[in-house]
């Protein structure tokens, strides 16, 4: 009836994990206890659970990314203390099987739940307010991206509560991740809650590349897109690419487990290197997934902030376009170590060390674009030059490992782990925030307290240096990754350095906290009416803060790059004579009831309850097709509406 | 690397200080966007580094590719080695011994590993000789180290493979050649002998002290790699 799943898959035994069980479990019941108590539900359904709106979804899956980011702190806090305390003969405080699962987890949450939500909520924010559109090509699939990713996230999350996750790193190579030698459900938990949300982040590329494509302004040119639309297309043009190989390779993995096929396993023809191959054709792919909207976000923090158009736009967006071809061509280089032959090692290493032209390309461009600026420092340049610095760092010790015989004393050291860290932290958390600050007034209309932005800067500046650094020196000492203890005594006073490194990037998020909240209590003092607050170039700062579910009440006529610069300079801003009716995408639910069921699929399918996950499927596809029969999808927006809207933002400069 | 790295981050924070809004000496120029002769050298610096790099890369990938012969006077010793869970095997082929976790070779003779592993995939890694590599299970794999000097190296696993991976430690002892030829006397007939029955046991999950094995049944390491590779075994049984 229940198949594999019983009362101990609960860890009533284990008091750290039954702790974080109950942890999870009152946290998730106060928070909607809460919300029931205050009767918050309606405005919460009606507002943002069926909200087709790009700003609102944008906006939800920063909010994911920003707990999913607490989650995967509170997983680096305690590896962290496990490896400050386990030297010499002592074993720490959490067991192998344990800490197994933290580094696992905290790999996963990181990259899939955490990094990607955070910049795909900013493209989908950001990325129709800058073309001129009203909303993305698909908007109901869009909620459904959204609540796909969430359900993945929920799956995560469950298997601290109801039995457990991966021990096998966040890649889950075979044969560790195989029947064999993982027979419970934490590799099950890992593919499933990574399958639903694969099919999410799939299907909000394709999205937002149509959007690029098929909904530019009048006038706006490819030539004419920011730079973030243009890192933004690159972007998502890899997610199309890039998510099905991830999504086939998962899937053999799982007939490998539910089918006893043997497509990783050795027996029966299979072979481990196949899986560790298309791993990484998704894998490196994927990091370029991430980093380059984090640079698109940079390229218009960094103009905005010092009052002038981005230095080389042409070269940028080359570089970007290379980028993005480029980071097919070089997978290899993460297992250099399985010992081809020194042509194949030599050919990927090359490979890897070209796609650093094309990166130290944008950071000369970003170098000019300060230079002779005037440069305003609120916390989203502050984002911009603390990453500058830190990822050219990044970038040194990465073309470091591409060279093959250095490669084969460093790789899977920890030297490894600060470099992968030193580019992710400094290069996407720093632009997702980067990003958070400086959208923000934009999607609520007020701004966000500086000094406390300014706090988290530092703290997670300094955090990073001070977590990371020793680590760069343990490898080069031969520490290897992932160790639950370790003999040589001299490694644990680095690794204390780094446990207070990781408390001061603590310090940097509960100042991020702090800064929402403050900044919230006090918003009627920090309301931004001109939807301007930075002197913005480019076209999402044309429309009212928070823009209304519209975006424009008459799309904009695009004449050249920077298109609301130079509206600005033309004076051409005031309510038109006349406006045309709006229709725009009506709420629907499709998208969160269909990822209630998935989550009910993917729970019976890693418990092998059958009948239910058959049920959860049915149901999906039921609420999908339902869905499709509804005639009335769009509500319009009448002339009237527009005309006082339009009045009452353009008004300040038309009185 | 080093060259255009640290005065990137130099022009960075200067440029960043320099052009803050609030020093009025500071030029602005809000119409300077593009530079020809800025873009051709922004190209060409990142471009000069990489193709330096990568001629570096390239010989430095043959000159030391694991599987390259060292050159040496010395006769070489075959080693081949295989992963357990959680335990090295280093078998001898040509002494007809064994040791687990731990190995002993002489110092100043290259090594000739062949490596596998009868599990998961692990990692063979002694930094202070040099290259790491990959154990396949089913798969084999050539590594060529040489321990300069007398000494004691720890090695370990750097792939993570499970529960027991951070005591997958062993040492290395690098001896003269007399000692080492005494080791091996002594080695030899002394202790259990390997076989397939005792590899069995041996490859149960678990940790394991260091030990020897006085004598190793032949060809038990191509055995383990047909067995592993889920092929049948392509010599009779050892």
């Amino acid at each position: 009836m229940f198949g594999k799943l019983t009362w101990q898959a609960i860890p009533f035994d284990q008091p750290i994990p039954m702790a974080a069980s109950l942890f999870v479990t009152v946290g998730i019941f106060s928070v909607l206890g809460l919300v029931t108590w205050k009767g918050w539900w309606p405005y919460l359904w009606r507002e943002w659970l069926t909200s087709v709106d790009h700003k609102r979804i944008g906006v939800m899956y920063v909010v994911l990314a920003l707990v999913l980011l607490l989650r995967g702190f509170i997983d680096a806090i305690m590896m962290r203390s496990q490896q400050a305390v386990a030297a010499g003969g002592a074993q720490g405080y959490l067991p192998p099987e344990h800490y197994d699962q933290i580094f696992s987890a905290h790999g996963t949450i990181m990259i899939f739940f955490m990094a990607m939500p955070l910049m795909i909520g900013l493209m989908n924010f950001v990325v129709p307010l800058q073309i001129g559109a009203r909303d993305v090509a698909f908007p109901v699939l869009n909620a459904i991206s959204l609540w796909l990713t969430a359900t993945g996230a929920l799956l995560v999350n469950v298997s601290l509560v109801v039995g457990n996750f991966a021990r096998t790193g966040w890649l889950a190579y075979p044969p560790l991740s195989e029947l064999r030698f993982s027979p419970d459900v934490g590799v099950d938990y890992y593919l499933w809650a990574l399958q639903i949300s694969g099919v999410g982040t799939l299907l909000a590329g394709i999205n937002m590349v149509t959007t690029i494509l098929k909904l530019r302004a009048p006038g706006m040119s490819y030539m004419r897109m920011p730079v973030f639309c243009w890192t933004a297309l690159c972007s998502n043009m890899l997610i199309i690419a890039a998510f099905p190989i991830l999504t086939a390779t998962f899937g053999m993995l799982l007939l490998d487990r539910y089918a006893g096929m043997h497509f990783f396993t050795n027996g029966g023809g299979g072979n481990m290197m196949l899986y560790i191959n298309l791993i990484w054709a998704w894998g490196h792919p994927e990091v370029y997934i991430l980093i380059l909207p984090a640079f698109g976000v940079f390229s218009e923090v960094i103009a905005t902030f010092s009052g002038k158009p981005l230095f080389g736009y042409r070269s940028m967006v080359g570089a970007t376009l290379a980028i993005c071809v480029l980071s097919f061509t070089v997978w290899l280089h993460h297992f250099f170590t399985m010992g081809a032959g020194a042509d194949v090692n030599a050919f990927f290493g090359i490979m890897s060390m070209i796609i650093a032209v094309p990166t130290g390309v944008k950071v000369f461009n970003w170098l000019f674009t300060l230079y002779r600026g005037r440069i305003r420092y609120e916390p989203p340049v502050l984002w911009a030059i603390g990453f500058m610095v830190t990822f050219v760092i990044g970038g040194l010790t990465g073309v470091l490992l591409a060279v093959p015989p250095a490669d084969f004393v460093l790789h899977n050291s920890v030297f490894l782990v600060a470099h992968f860290h030193n580019v992710i932290i400094g290069g996407v958390v720093f632009g997702g925030l980067a990003g958070v600050n400086y959208w923000f007034p934009k999607a609520f209309g007020f701004t966000l307290d500086r000094r406390l932005g300014a706090l988290s800067f530092w703290c997670w500046l300094v955090g990073f240096y001070v977590a990371f650094m020793p680590l760069y020196a343990l490898g080069l000492l031969g520490m290897t990754r992932r160790l639950q203890h370790y003999a040589v005594r001299a490694w644990q006073p680095y690794l204390i350095v780094a446990e207070v490194g990781a408390l001061i990037i603590l310090c940097g998020i509960l100042a991020i906290i702090a800064q929402l909240v403050v900044s919230i209590r006090t918003r009627e003092q920090r309301r931004d009416l001109s939807g301007d607050p930075w002197n913005g170039r480019t076209l999402e700062w044309s429309t009212a803060s928070p823009p209304p579910a519209y975006n424009f009440a008459v799309l904009p006529t695009v004449t050249s790059l920077d298109a609301f610069w130079t509206m600005k300079e033309s004076g051409v801003r005031a309510p038109a004579e006349h406006y045309e009716p709006i229709e725009v995408p009506a709420n629907s639910a499709n998208g969160f009831i269909t990822a209630f069921f998935a989550v009910i699929t993917g729970f019976s399918l890693i418990w092998h309850i059958w009948w239910l996950a058959i049920l959860g499927l049915v149901c999906a596809a039921l609420t999908l097709m339902a869905f499709g029969w509804i005639e009335r999808h769009e509500i319009e927006v009448s002339a009237e509406e527009l005309a006082a809207a339009e009045r009452a933002h353009l008004r300040p400069e038309v009185s | 690397m080093l060259v255009v790295v640290v005065p990137v981050i130099l022009l960075t924070l200067g440029f960043a200080w320099w052009y803050r809004a609030s020093n009025s000496r500071a030029a602005y120029e809000p119409g300077w966007v593009y530079s020809g002769q800025i873009e051709m050298v922004i190209w060409a610096i990142p471009a000069m580094v990489v193709i330096l790099l990568a001629g570096v890369g390239w010989t430095g990938s043959h000159q030391l590719d694991p599987a390259q012969k060292l050159a040496s006077e010395a006769k070489p010793l075959r080693i081949q080695g295989v992963s357990l869970d959680w335990k090295w095997l280093f078998i001898y082929p040509d002494q007809g011994i064994a040791t687990v976790n731990q190995l002993v070779i002489p110092a100043g003779t290259p090594i000739e590993f062949l490596l596998s592993s009868g599990s998961v995939m692990d990692a063979f890694f002694v930094p202070q000789l040099g290259s790491q590599i990959y154990t396949m299970p089913g798969m084999s794999v050539r590594l060529n180290l040489m321990a300069q000097s007398a000494g004691e190296y720890p090695g370990f696993s750097s792939q993570f493979s499970g529960d027991g991976f951070s005591d997958m430690r062993f040492m290395v002892h690098a001896l003269s050649a007399a000692q080492f030829s005494g080791w091996l006397e002594r080695s030899r007939g002394s202790g259990a002998a390997l076989d397939t029955g005792s590899f069995a046991g041996l490859a149960a999950p678990g940790t394991a002290p260091a030990g020897v094995y006085g004598s190793v049944a032949p060809h038990l390491y191509e055995w383990i790699v047909d067995t592993t590779a889920g092929l049948p075994a392509q010599r009779e049984a050892p």
